[in-house]
């Protein structure tokens, strides 16, 4: 049974994270006025990176990302088969460890500068992440996403209104969208061109855009743990989150790193820490 | 059209062109024309691109550059020359400085015509360099992993 939903989620899950990946672009399109690429772009790409010459400044970096990409996919298997969500945050903050002496074995100044500012990416929104943590179990007195998301009564969100907003918030840190893409962008060009994943080129870059599917189809997830036990609404809330995130990275500049850190962590204190002192007291 | 036709991205380089070209390949991204609807992307990065896209002549400063970006690109990969000063060196044919076209320094494998060249004709030149693109990327399989 295990197996089974192992290999439906290590197939499935890239499907769908490829697809709203294209019509996030779509989407975007639309918004700014253009047709936009077929649905399926987002594998073309892949399909087509996959056949390019491998180009590296020092062989490790590839190690880095396939390790980058092993547990990314390790991590939506600990969540989706309802494991420890601790170990789900943990995993992929190693994860993105990996990507990050990855981006640094590309040693241009581009990269190098793409990898410190992931860095104050990954400072500013893991505080918020645990506080996530903290509040779910402080709810549903467990860390296992199994038994949160079959027996949480009345449903996440009535508790944790503040960390479900501030989560989100950081969400559009972690899917890479406006105004925080700060070290990589979905969009061409750039100013430190494509900053983190500058010096990949074919499979490796292939691989990061597939961990990139799995990372965003594990974040739906959690956005829909809120709403468990409803599949359905917490499926319709991911995907309401997501259309406002498009709508978010269209709508705005970059911001600054230093902006981009402090409101993370204003955001954190103010919501993830009052819902939690909130839920201390008052229960 | 094979399934990996359908991605091409593109880096383009000014070389010393008058600018006219440069805003001919800016507006093929615009909505009027948006040739993301090919899957075409404008990387600004030779690594993750598969067209080389050059307007203007190549001149004695630049030809390093241009060289550069070329050597950069992962293979299989495709030039293509824009605008009549990329195809000849054009009116700045004679200038002390000026070598030339990039198939100077460079292989370029299309040229595309015109001053400015039209958005019309710059999309028609990288839709016909993805048959390029796919005649190497197949003769490029047989010695996989060879740096040329």
């Amino acid at each position: 049974m295990d197996i089974l939903s192992l290999t439906l989620y290590i197939v499935l899950a890239p499907l769908f994270g490829g697809l709203l990946a294209g019509v996030d672009r779509r989407i975007t399109a639309r918004l700014q006025g253009r047709f936009g690429p077929p649905i399926l772009q987002p594998f073309y790409d892949v399909a087509k990176l996959f056949c390019k010459e491998t180009l590296v400044v020092r062989h490790t970096q590839t190690v880095y990302i396939i390790f980058f990409v092993v547990f990314m996919v390790f991590t939506g298997g600990i969540f989706y088969l309802g494991g420890d969500l601790l170990l789900v945050i943990f995993s992929m903050m190693l994860a993105n460890t990996f990507l990050i002496l990855a981006g640094y074995r590309g040693s241009s100044p581009y990269s190098t500068v793409g990898t410190e500012r992931e860095l104050l990416q990954m400072m500013a929104y893991e505080p918020m992440v645990l506080f996530y943590v903290v509040a779910i179990y402080m709810a549903s007195k467990t860390f296992y996403v199994g038994q949160i998301a079959t027996t949480s009564h009345p449903m996440l969100i009535k508790s944790l209104p503040g960390v479900f907003l501030g989560f989100v918030y950081v969400l559009t840190i972690k899917l890479r969208k406006s105004p925080f893409d700060l070290s990589t962008s979905h969009h061409g060009h750039q100013e430190i061109v494509k900053g983190i994943t500058t010096e990949y080129t074919g499979p490796s870059l292939a691989l990061i855009e597939i961990a990139h599917w799995y990372e965003n189809i594990l974040l739906l997830g959690l956005v829909a743990l809120f709403f468990a036990p409803h599949l359905w609404l917490g499926v319709a809330a991911s995907l309401t989150v997501y259309s406002l995130e498009i709508f978010i990275d269209n709508a705005c500049a970059r911001a600054r790193w230093q902006m981009t850190v402090f409101s993370s962590w204003g955001i954190a204190a103010v919501l993830g820490f009052g819902n939690v002192l909130a839920l201390t007291l008052f229960r | 059209m094979s399934l990996m036709q359908k991605s091409p991205w593109i880096i383009h380089y000014d070389g010393s062109s008058c600018n006219g070209c440069d805003i001919e390949v800016l507006a093929a991204l615009t909505p009027m024309y948006d040739v993301e609807r090919f899957g075409v992307i404008n990387t600004g990065n030779p690594k993750h691109a598969d067209i080389f896209l050059i307007t203007g002549s190549v001149n004695e400063q630049n030809k390093s550059v241009v060289r550069n970006i070329y050597d950069q690109m992962p293979n299989p990969k495709v030039v293509v020359a824009v605008g009549i000063c990329a195809c000849t060196g054009g009116i700045f044919r004679d200038c002390y400085n000026v070598l030339g076209g990039p198939d100077k320094v460079i292989p370029v494998d299309l040229y595309v015509p015109g001053c400015a060249a039209r958005p019309e004709s710059i999309i028609d030149g990288v839709i016909r360099a993805l048959a390029v693109w796919e005649e190497k990327r197949r003769s490029l399989t047989g010695q996989k992993g060879t740096p040329s």
